[in-house]
């Protein structure tokens, strides 16, 4: 347990460090970038008819003079209080619009993450133990397809279908257009979810199944294997009591590194269905010079990616014996 | 009384695809012929890449999809047909493989030494079989990276010792081991074979495997090159060079080595696979080398020790 706790308090170091590093490069990227805070904001036009007082009273609101440091060290202060500033352009608390756009997310990304990671885990498995068949050709043509398919690329192709051709979802937002906000159910927004959704599983899909086949046929080829066969266990038998079992921990660590690339995926989607979720705020405050909210995006993902993985680390304490017992040893 | 095990003019080999495209076809075992007898311990002895481990694949059915198999085994009388193969493995022909690695590292030894069953007379039989090798019943709660080499062999010898077999292939059972618990390991094989099994042992060890065998198949290149009673040995009416040579090899007999190196799959020529290393040789031994009789035991050279010089 000791050992546990020492291994888990080492990892959340990691990531105060991981975050630091993380808020200071989106920092330096976007105090380099040649968007200036002031026009994408206010425009050029309305900037053009202020008196210079104004302009430079507005400048010295934005801290637009300040040295970078200072505005980092500043930004720090605040964030390690709770307070991640305020959004340039939704003019609200950085925290409520990252809260508001993550429950959009959220729903879409977990939906993507266990879709993709069963399925995949499915299609692996089965590709792997039918290897060189008609079905692990199917399966591996289309993993091979679907990878080198860009992601905003699908979500079109799924809009014209579905959306426009077929008509049978809707065409983008997560809910209806026109309707009360209190009125919306939570059927509308599984409705509105669905084609998103459905994209990001689809190119999830295939780089888990793809793994996942690769380390089948790693364990089917293996020494135990050979001798399960010698014993007279069925083929059957040996994917379900051997296969399974051994796949289990490298689809554990697929299954949580794929959270960094369902969120990626997602900026794109988002944009593409217009979905108003985390990634597409990030495209927003990336394009409007947002600096607290883009930090502030990119710290909270940042923070859950690395909270994935931190998950597969202690489940691979749990479910791999060497670990387990290793450290009951110590 | 009908030998456990006949094997007649085996040949294993392999298909290969070389640049893609060009396929080639690499035979990895030839001409092997092998009688085993119940209650015998037969061992077939060479140095590593001559073959062995693909016979006891061969022979129990499991070698892999790019390989072919020709010749004639006979398992108590009848054919030994892949079917019948599939139907006897895992009850009366087990494997005693080489080491930790057949376990499956992420089950406890109990269920694999089980197999699947979970009834009460399953783990009752399991028990006693861990026991008659020295084994506690705590054994069964470890995973295989908590055994012993000694310990995960005696599990392994457990696996096969549980079917009652007829027939018991033990691959390589004692490399890593030192003399003292390789005897032991050894000593279990004997004790399978005087209750009636026939024990086929494929090792690279010869001073090990004539501790118990009472015949030994030598065996090069995926040739049997000479097969000849234990005693033949220590009495020196061995026939063909090569297990002279290997005979000589040993600590207590000189220790001589001989120059050169054993073929490659698919390198080795037409006729004897010896030829090169041979002193014996002559331009006669490039042709085909037929099996016969001298002495009492088999051999498949034109002109073996003790007889005509070329």
């Amino acid at each position: 347990m000791k050992h546990r706790l020492l291994f888990t308090g080492k990892k959340l170091i990691r990531m105060v460090l991981l975050l630091l590093g993380v808020s200071l490069a989106a920092f330096l990227l976007m105090s380099a970038s040649p968007l200036d805070p002031l026009q994408t904001n206010v425009g050029q036009a309305a900037l053009g008819s202020m008196s210079q007082e104004q302009i430079a009273k507005l400048e010295d609101y934005w801290g637009v003079n300040d040295p970078p440091v200072q505005r980092y060290l500043g930004w720090l202060g605040d964030f390690v209080r709770g307070d991640m500033g305020t959004s340039l352009l939704y003019r609200q608390p950085v925290s409520r619009v990252i809260s508001q756009r993550l429950q959009n997310s959220l729903w879409l990304m977990a939906f993507a993450w266990v879709l993709s990671g069963v399925l995949g885990l499915t299609l692996g498995v089965v590709a792997g133990a039918n290897r060189g068949r008609l079905g692990d050709k199917v399966i591996r043509g289309y993993c091979l397809l679907i990878s080198s398919t860009p992601t905003f690329w699908l979500a079109l192709v799924l809009l014209m279908i579905f959306a426009v051709w077929l008509g049978v979802l809707p065409i983008g937002l997560s809910v209806p257009i026109g309707v009360d906000a209190a009125s919306v159910t939570m059927g509308d927004r599984l409705y509105h979810a669905i084609l998103p959704a459905l994209t990001l599983s689809i190119t999830g899909v295939a780089n888990i199944a793809l793994h996942t086949r690769e380390k089948m046929i790693d364990i089917l080829e293996s020494d135990y294997v050979l001798f399960a066969r010698a014993r007279g266990e069925s083929k059957t038998s040996i994917v379900l009591r051997h296969g399974l079992r051994n796949v289990a921990l490298p689809a554990i660590t697929l299954q949580f590194a794929s959270i960094s690339e369902i969120f990626g995926g997602s900026v794109l989607v988002e944009q593409v269905f217009s979905y108003p979720g985390l990634g597409q705020a990030a495209v927003t405050a990336g394009l409007g010079a947002d600096l607290p909210l883009l930090l502030g995006i990119t710290v909270v993902s940042a923070a859950i990616v690395f909270g994935g993985n931190l998950i597969a680390d202690l489940l691979y304490g749990v479910v791999d014996p060497k670990i387990r017992r290793g450290a009951a040893k110590v | 009384m009908e030998p456990v095990l006949e094997v007649k003019d085996l040949s294993i080999s392999f298909t290969q695809y070389q640049g893609g495209t060009r396929c080639r076809v690499l035979p990895v075992i030839r001409r092997l012929s092998l009688t085993i007898e119940a209650g015998q311990v037969v061992a077939v002895v060479g140095s590593s890449g001559s073959g062995k481990s693909l016979l006891a694949h061969g022979i129990l059915g499991i070698l892999p999809y790019n390989s072919h198999m020709e010749g004639e085994l006979r398992y108590r009388g009848e054919p030994l047909t892949p079917r019948r193969a599939e139907r006897l493995r895992g009850r009366e022909i087990v494997l005693v493989p080489q080491g930790v690695t057949y376990l499956d590292p992420l089950m406890k030894v109990g269920p694999q030494l089980r197999g699947g069953r979970r009834d009460v007379q399953a783990k009752r039989q399991s028990r006693e079989v861990l026991a008659r090798y020295g084994l506690g019943p705590e054994t069964e709660e470890r995973y295989p990276f908590e055994l012993s080499g000694g310990m995960a062999r005696r599990v392994l010898i457990a696996t096969a010792a549980a079917q009652s077999p007829r027939l018991l292939i033990a691959d390589e059972p004692t490399p890593g081991l030192d003399a003292r618990a390789a005897g032991r390991i050894l000593g279990h094989f004997q004790e399978i074979a005087q209750q009636g099994a026939g024990v086929l042992l494929i090792t690279h060890d010869l001073e090990l495997a004539l501790t118990i065998a009472q015949k030994v198949a030598v065996f090069y290149a995926g040739e049997t090159v000479e097969e000849a009673a234990a005693e033949d040995f220590a009495a020196g009416r061995l026939r063909h060079p090569y297990t002279n040579a290997l005979w000589n090899a040993l600590p207590q007999n000189g220790f001589t080595p001989i120059p050169g190196s054993q073929p490659w799959p698919g390198e080795e020529g037409s006729g004897c696979p010896f030829a090169p290393r041979c002193p014996r040789r002559s331009a006669a031994c490039a042709g085909d080398i037929p099996w016969r009789i001298v002495n009492g035991g088999q051999v498949r050279c034109l002109y073996p020790e003790g007889g005509e010089k070329p």
